[in-house]
């Protein structure tokens, strides 16, 4: 099994996100996803300095790739998705078509990140004859519904030609919005928004009006309320999954990752948090929902 | 410009057609629709009634396959592809990358139209679908402003469609999973967002509450309106503050950006509401026929009447209205 770390789906200065990234280089994860893919406006790090980022990573021994946003609407937001489809150093992830458009038409290998909707074994396969070489499934599907898919007949001689990623920790990307929930919580538009996302390392968190803590927006992109961890279910995923995601929290990631590869096999298991924690989507009922592995 | 009405029954379909749509969506009883709701779609016989109908008045058939296919459920979808097919659909609109491949490998001369679910929002993402699919048109989500949709028509390859008047969703369609992260059924998964079954409405000392799943999703006092609880449209707290914290129940209506939207080239206006009545739909389309006729006459001087505004406003959730993310103020 491999680790990867997703990109880091909040704002944080540019200071904290390279301390970060420099545990991560002294760290035991074995691919890291880089940049910016939820708002265009989050500027605090050009392209340069990911790509000095991930410099430092490779030279650490670390797989990288370049995240690319996931929902683009301007010429200009294409123009910068550009700039990272055109390179050649690294891997990109694309998480929308338009990426996939783009490094196809080039021949370039990429990975697709848990945006891009794909359900079934053929729209894999037309993936992998596009170039893709690393595929995260949507976050709202299950083990089962995975298994299905990668034992379809139709991959039997592609399995060897590309690897199988889910998303196993953190809170998860579930929409994007054209409006900032952000900004908007503020009382601001979105063309007023001060970059106020920086103010909210971890997002914002949404209760209904009962106290449950139901979801955390995060600029456009509204996430579960709760963090998925599927650290009990290491062990099942033997034989389907070759990666594991966990997506960088504000605080204690690096120490997750430890708890996860300790538990690969469920020698260390560690119980979910009751108020903080789900894994519902793995067992093919509400995401929201914690079952007991 | 089409006039693109919906029709999730053969009374709709009729109501539509009489009040003068240029081309109506259908879907079928089945997971492959994404309005897959318990008393709505067609029976065969209902399905041959309604396409005579559309054949007699001269006007289109879009059938709407717009769900993603489960990985054992491939030969479901592709049956009804081909059965939108031998009916004699005039347009196929898909979402599932690998149903737009089916269809278009099988049926090269049918005509195919990116669904909104199919999230296409950008120039690169078109030239996808019409490269790999030949698509001939994609249907915009609720996502641009009408700077961004004027942009886009400009450079795109394929027609561009654009909804116009219904219920308002506010996220980039087929990319939102709030519904199966509170009910465990998606649009794209199950065809449906916030699904009736697990809506519950609550009288309490306090005022009505309603849940979805057991969610609370609002709370209403007896002065005012309670709205059915979609996940994306109640009132939560943030931060100590109490309020729609996405977005308020209102519905989309684009009318008076009418002329900017013909004169862009858009090919098509959409009204949402397969799950609406016929009543609905006869006052929404004769609203919007009424709209084009005058627009296309007097572009410059076209403006909604105020009857019309107040009819579509008193037809809307919550009986307001909103220009959408196609006013950039309200991002």
């Amino acid at each position: 099994m491999k680790y990867a770390l997703g990109p880091i789906l909040y704002y944080w200065p540019k200071q904290r996100v390279e301390d970060f990234y420099k545990l991560v280089a002294q760290s035991d994860v074995d691919i890291v996803y880089l940049g910016e893919t939820v708002c265009s406006k989050r500027r605090e790090l050009k392209i340069k300095d990911w790509l000095n980022i991930a410099q430092t990573l490779l030279e650490a021994g670390k797989q990288v790739c370049l995240s690319t946003m996931a929902l683009l609407e301007t010429p200009s937001d294409l123009a910068m998705l550009k700039r990272y489809c055109d390179q050649k150093d690294f891997m990109v992830e694309a998480n929308d078509l338009s990426a996939i458009q783009l490094l196809s038409e080039q021949g370039l290998p990429f990975a697709i990140g848990p945006a891009v909707n794909c359900y079934n074994a053929q729209t894999v396969d037309l993936f992998i004859s596009k170039g893709m070489k690393r595929w995260a499934m949507p976050v709202e599907l299950s083990h089962e519904w995975l298994r299905k898919i990668v034992r379809d007949p139709l991959l039997k001689d592609k399995r060897d030609s590309f690897e199988v990623e889910v998303f196993a920790y953190g809170n998860m990307p579930l929409a994007y919005s054209a409006r900032c929930f952000t900004a908007r919580s503020e009382n601001r538009s979105k063309d007023e928004c001060k970059l106020c996302c920086i103010e909210y390392p971890e997002g914002r968190t949404v209760n209904s009006q009962d106290k449950n803590q139901l979801f955390v927006i995060n600029g456009i992109q509204t996430m579960s309320g709760l963090k998925y961890n599927l650290i009990n279910d290491l062990k099942s995923m033997h034989g389907t999954v070759d990666v594991v995601r966990l997506s960088p929290q504000s605080e204690d990631t690096l120490k997750m990752l430890e708890n996860f590869r300790a538990n690969e096999s469920g020698l260390a298991p560690i119980p979910l948090d009751k108020s903080d924690e789900c894994n519902g989507y793995w067992y093919k009922v509400e995401g929201m929902i914690q079952v007991e592995s | 410009m089409e006039l693109l009405c919906p029709a999730g029954s053969l009374a709709s379909l009729k109501a539509a057609v009489d009040a003068g749509a240029d081309a109506v969506y259908i879907g079928f009883k089945d997971e492959t629709n994404a309005r897959h709701f318990a008393g709505l779609n067609f029976t065969e016989r209902q399905l041959e009634k309604g396409i005579a109908y559309l054949r007699q008045h001269n006007c289109r058939l879009h059938v709407a396959i717009n769900t993603f296919a489960h990985p054992d459920g491939m030969a479901r979808w592709q049956a009804s592809v081909d059965k939108a097919v031998a009916i004699g659909a005039d347009v196929l609109i898909i979402a599932d990358l690998a149903v737009l491949n089916y269809c278009a490998k099988t049926y090269p001369d049918v005509e195919i139209h990116a669904s909104v679910q199919a999230s296409v929002t950008n120039a690169a993402a078109i030239n996808f679908f019409v490269d790999n699919f030949n698509v001939k048109r994609v249907v915009l989500p609720r996502v641009l402003s009408i700077h961004q949709v004027r942009q886009l028509a400009r450079v795109s390859p394929a027609e561009i469609e654009v909804f116009a008047y219904g219920s308002l969703c506010i996220m980039a369609e087929g990319r939102c999973y709030l519904s199966s992260y509170l009910t465990g059924e998606s649009p794209n998964t199950a065809g449906a967002c916030s699904p009736a079954k697990f809506v519950e409405y609550k009288e309490t000392d306090t005022g009505l509450e309603t849940h979805l799943n057991g969610i609370l999703i609002d709370k209403f006092t007896d002065d005012e309106k309670a709205g059915y609880p979609t996940l994306c449209k109640g009132r939560f707290d943030v931060g100590g503050e109490l309020y729609h914290a996405l977005e308020e129940p209102t519905s989309l209506n684009s009318m008076e950006m009418l002329p900017q939207l013909m004169q862009m080239g858009i090919s098509a206006i959409k009204i949402e509401g397969r799950q609406r009545s016929p009543a609905y739909v006869s006052q929404v389309t004769t609203s919007w026929r009424h709209a084009i006729d005058a627009c296309k006459a007097n572009p410059d001087n076209f403006k909604p009447s105020v009857e019309t505004e107040q009819c579509l406003s008193n037809l809307s959730e919550g009986s307001q209205t909103t220009l959408g993310a196609y006013h950039k103020k309200w991002k």
